[in-house]
This record gives C-alpha cells, sequence and structure tokens, in this order.
C-alpha cells in the first residue's frame, strides 16, 4: 500500500499542473496573426537567413507587418514570392533572382603554385600563409571551405577553382561567410555579367600571376551603355543593379575575365 | 539577520553556483558570447531560481515530508518547475510582451536547467547555525544563487570578448580556449573559499 500515496501524489501535481496550463493556455491566448501562419506556409522552410531575418518565422512575421519586402527569399524563388503576395493580396512584385559566384577563374592551367603546402587542408589554414599557396594571393585556394558549407550541394572544385552549380544555388550567403579571401558575392537579376577575377595588382603584375586576371583596362567601362562597370584598384566590377545583361563587356574583355550568368534560364531550367 | 547576510554573500561568492558547484555549464558556456544575452538570461535564470524556490518549498515541507516522500524529491520538482515555467511564460505572453520579449528565448531554455533545480534541492541539503533553512532563508539563498550566477556569466562575457580576439594556437582555437578560460576564472573563485569560515 505504500506506494499507492506517492503515485496518488504525483499524479495529482502532474494532472494540476496539467490542467492548469491548459486553462491558462485558453484563457490568456494571445490571439496570432493568421497571416504569419499562411505566409510561413508558402516559404520553403530552409532557415538559411538569406532574407535578413533570423530565420522563416521571423522573415513571415515581418512580411506579416509590413516591415519586409516581398520577394527577399532565395531558395523560395519567384513561385513563393507569388504565393506571399497572394496570402498578403499585394500586386506581385519584381522578383529578382540571387545566386552566389565565385570572383576567380584561376584554373590549374592558368596559374600556378608558389610553395608546396602541407598543412590544415582548409581555405582558411592556408591563407594564413602569405595570403594563399597560389602565386595570385587575391585567387582561389580551391580546398573546398565553400564546399563544406552549401548546404545545397551546389558548389565544387573544378580545377583547382571553386564553381558554383547556379541551377542550385539558393543564394543563402553561406559560402560568402565561408570564403577566406572574400571572392565570394551574390549577383542579381535575370541576367548578367560578371567579372571572374579579384586581383588588385596592376595589370602586368596581375596577368604574370595568372593568364585569366582582369588588367584593368577599362574597355569594359567604355562599352557599357548603363553604367554598371567601374574599375578601381585595377579591378573591373559590375554592379548588378544596373547591369542589363547586354553583353558588350563580355565582348570587349581582351583577358576573357568577364562571363555572362543567365539566371533566369539556368534556374528555370 | 546576520545569518541571512551571511547566506546571501555565501550563495553569490563562496557556494557561487556556476564556479564553484559547476551547475548551469551549459547556459555559461553557451549564452556567454554577448554581455547583453549574457545578462538577459542570468535575468531569467534569477526569476525562475526565486519562483521554483517559492513553490518547491511549501510542497517540500507541506507534502513530501508529511508522507516521509523525500526520494520524490527531484521528479517533482522538476515536474513542478517545469510547468510554473510555461505558466510564466503564458502570463508574461499575455500581459508583459516587452519582458516576454526580452526573456523569451531564454525562458524555456532553463526549464529544466540544472542550476534551477540545483537551488531548489540544495536549499534542503543547507544548514545554517546548525539547522536547515527557513522559507525566508532559502529565498534569499535562491537569490544569491541566481546574483552568483548572473556574476559568472558577466565576467566570463569579458573574458569572453577577449579570448576571441586573442591569437590561441590555431588547435585550441573555439571551445578548448573558452573551456581553459573558464576553468582559470573558476580558480579565480576559489580565492572566496576562506570568506565563509
Amino acid at each position: 500500500m505504500n506506494i499507492i500515496i506517492p503515485i496518488i501524489i504525483v499524479a495529482a501535481i502532474g494532472l494540476i499542473a496539467g490542467v492548469g496550463l491548459s486553462i491558462a493556455s485558453i484563457v490568456m491566448a494571445v490571439p496570432v496573426d493568421e497571416k504569419v501562419t499562411e505566409i510561413r506556409g508558402c516559404l520553403p522552410g530552409a532557415n538559411c537567413g538569406a532574407c535578413g531575418y533570423s530565420g522563416c518565422d521571423g522573415y513571415a512575421a515581418a512580411l506579416a507587418s509590413g516591415e519586409a519586402a516581398n520577394g527577399l527569399c532565395s531558395p523560395g524563388g519567384a513561385k513563393c514570392a507569388a504565393d506571399v503576395a497572394a496570402v498578403l493580396g499585394e500586386e506581385v512584385g519584381e522578383f529578382k533572382r540571387r545566386a552566389a559566384v565565385v570572383h576567380c577563374d584561376g584554373t590549374c592551367d592558368k596559374t600556378e603554385k608558389l610553395y608546396d603546402y602541407r598543412g590544415i587542408q582548409t581555405c582558411a589554414g592556408v591563407s594564413l600563409m602569405f595570403g594563399g599557396d597560389g602565386k595570385c594571393s587575391y585567387g582561389c585556394i580551391g580546398l573546398g571551405d565553400c564546399v563544406k558549407a552549401c548546404q545545397y550541394g551546389a558548389i565544387s572544385i573544378c580545377n583547382g577553382v571553386a564553381v558554383i552549380n547556379t541551377k542550385r544555388c539558393a543564394a543563402c550567403s553561406e559560402c560568402v561567410a565561408a570564403c577566406p579571401k572574400g571572392l565570394i558575392r551574390i549577383v542579381y537579376g535575370d541576367k548578367v555579367a560578371d567579372v571572374s577575377c579579384s586581383n588588385k595588382d596592376k595589370g602586368a603584375a596581375a596577368k604574370k600571376a595568372c593568364k585569366n586576371a582582369c588588367i584593368g583596362c577599362m574597355r569594359c567601362v567604355k562599352a557599357c551603355e548603363s553604367g554598371a562597370v567601374t574599375v578601381s584598384n585595377n579591378l573591373a566590377t559590375v554592379d548588378s543593379e544596373k547591369c542589363t545583361g547586354c553583353g558588350k563587356c563580355f565582348e570587349v574583355c581582351p583577358s576573357k575575365c568577364i562571363r555572362m550568368i543567365d539566371l533566369k534560364a539556368l534556374q528555370e531550367a | 539577520m546576520a545569518a541571512i547576510i551571511t547566506i546571501f554573500i555565501a550563495a553569490i561568492l563562496t557556494d557561487n553556483f556556476v564556479l564553484s558547484k559547476f551547475l548551469g555549464i551549459c547556459p555559461f558556456l553557451g549564452v556567454s558570447k554577448k554581455l547583453n544575452t549574457a545578462v538577459g538570461m542570468s535575468a531569467a535564470v534569477i526569476f525562475v531560481m526565486l519562483l521554483a524556490t517559492a513553490v518547491t518549498y511549501p510542497i517540500q515541507v507541506h507534502i513530501l515530508d508529511v508522507y516521509d516522500l523525500g526520494y520524490l524529491q527531484t521528479i517533482v520538482f522538476i515536474l513542478v518547475i517545469a510547468a510554473l515555467v510555461q505558466l510564466v511564460e503564458i502570463v508574461l505572453k499575455k500581459y508583459i510582451p516587452s519582458l516576454y520579449k526580452s526573456l523569451g528565448i531564454y525562458l524555456p531554455l532553463i526549464t529544466t536547467n540544472c542550476a534551477v533545480l540545483g537551488v531548489t534541492l540544495l536549499n534542503f541539503t543547507k544548514t545554517v547555525d546548525g539547522r536547515g533553512l527557513t522559507y525566508i532563508e532559502a529565498l534569499v539563498n535562491s537569490l544569491g544563487a541566481g546574483l552568483g550566477f548572473m556574476l559568472a556569466m558577466v565576467i566570463f562575457a569579458g573574458v569572453r570578448s577577449r579570448v576571441e580576439q586573442s591569437d590561441a594556437p590555431e588547435a585550441l582555437k573555439g571551445l578548448p580556449i573558452t573551456l581553459i578560460a573558464a576553468s582559470i576564472v573558476s580558480v579565480g573563485f576559489l580565492g572566496f573559499a576562506g570568506l565563509g569560515a
């Protein structure tokens, strides 16, 4: 009989706590905005943080309260933006496709190694030694810190350089943070030009380090009609915001370090 | 009165929950990266410790001791504290949303924190002048334990911000150097050991 009293006491305490909590949760229920739940249903739930909020829940709450702009969700893409717009009862705004791009094309045949690195096999490790083991101290190290960071399996190392599969890329920016050389940036638009080099040395020195290097010759700047290309520190950069994707800079580049990225064709295929 | 002051000081310094008793190490290492989150977490811990003691002490004295069920202490206390924290969360969400937002993430985290459970259990093993703690003394002990937790968190948040910027050897970067720093801070608190005697 000794066992009965403890069982009754624990059960009673549990019951009181349980019933009390259920009553409290009904009596003191805070009305949750139904919109938030609905919008949350439209979002992919990857919690990648590409939108700049703490996760899909945070973005849904910000959307419902009108703080956030629609179309910031990269993994969800245009479909997600349209769904959210339907819930919010708004017009579908312009959705900008995004993808991460590696700003280096220093493949093994175009550049050389400076020394034989045998330490910890991470980009972060190599970059501590003279900025990397490549002749070009700005370039891709190729040990794949970004590959490990990518949740979508979109990055691979091809011929010593990280290459991002635009089709799979959700533009979550994990790789951007992982690259110790800061080579990865997010480009956006339907079709954009992008400079695949980050070397800030003068033309001759850059060319010596890598045959694919940007020499800062300004020809792309002159060719661009929308003022999207600028050269600073001997390096051309394309502003995705202004780029129309006409491809004129791509045609005139003597080093062939500008590439055209057709985000629309790649991501819809 | 003297007993209360002794209990209070002892709970903060000599018997510091984190650095002398090694309870609540998880939040101590997990939430001490930034000073403001460390303070937020500590505030939640102080609050819950006080509340938990306020409820568990009468349960022990008026229910468990009466039926001689001391062995149910742990499970009953966990049950009560967990339910209590949930209730507090619901109440805060309804009536003080601003406090809920600032404590919100930390409250569920410390529901079954060992420091919170520890303080409620240790209230009954601690003695002062050869007798157990009274209700008021137990509350003071909990308040002291919570403040001691806050002290440890704040000190360690400061230490940690220095450690993060220091040039630690590659193999020790991250958690290892943090644990080493924590042990050194803990050794520092051994200096208070003679205070109670």
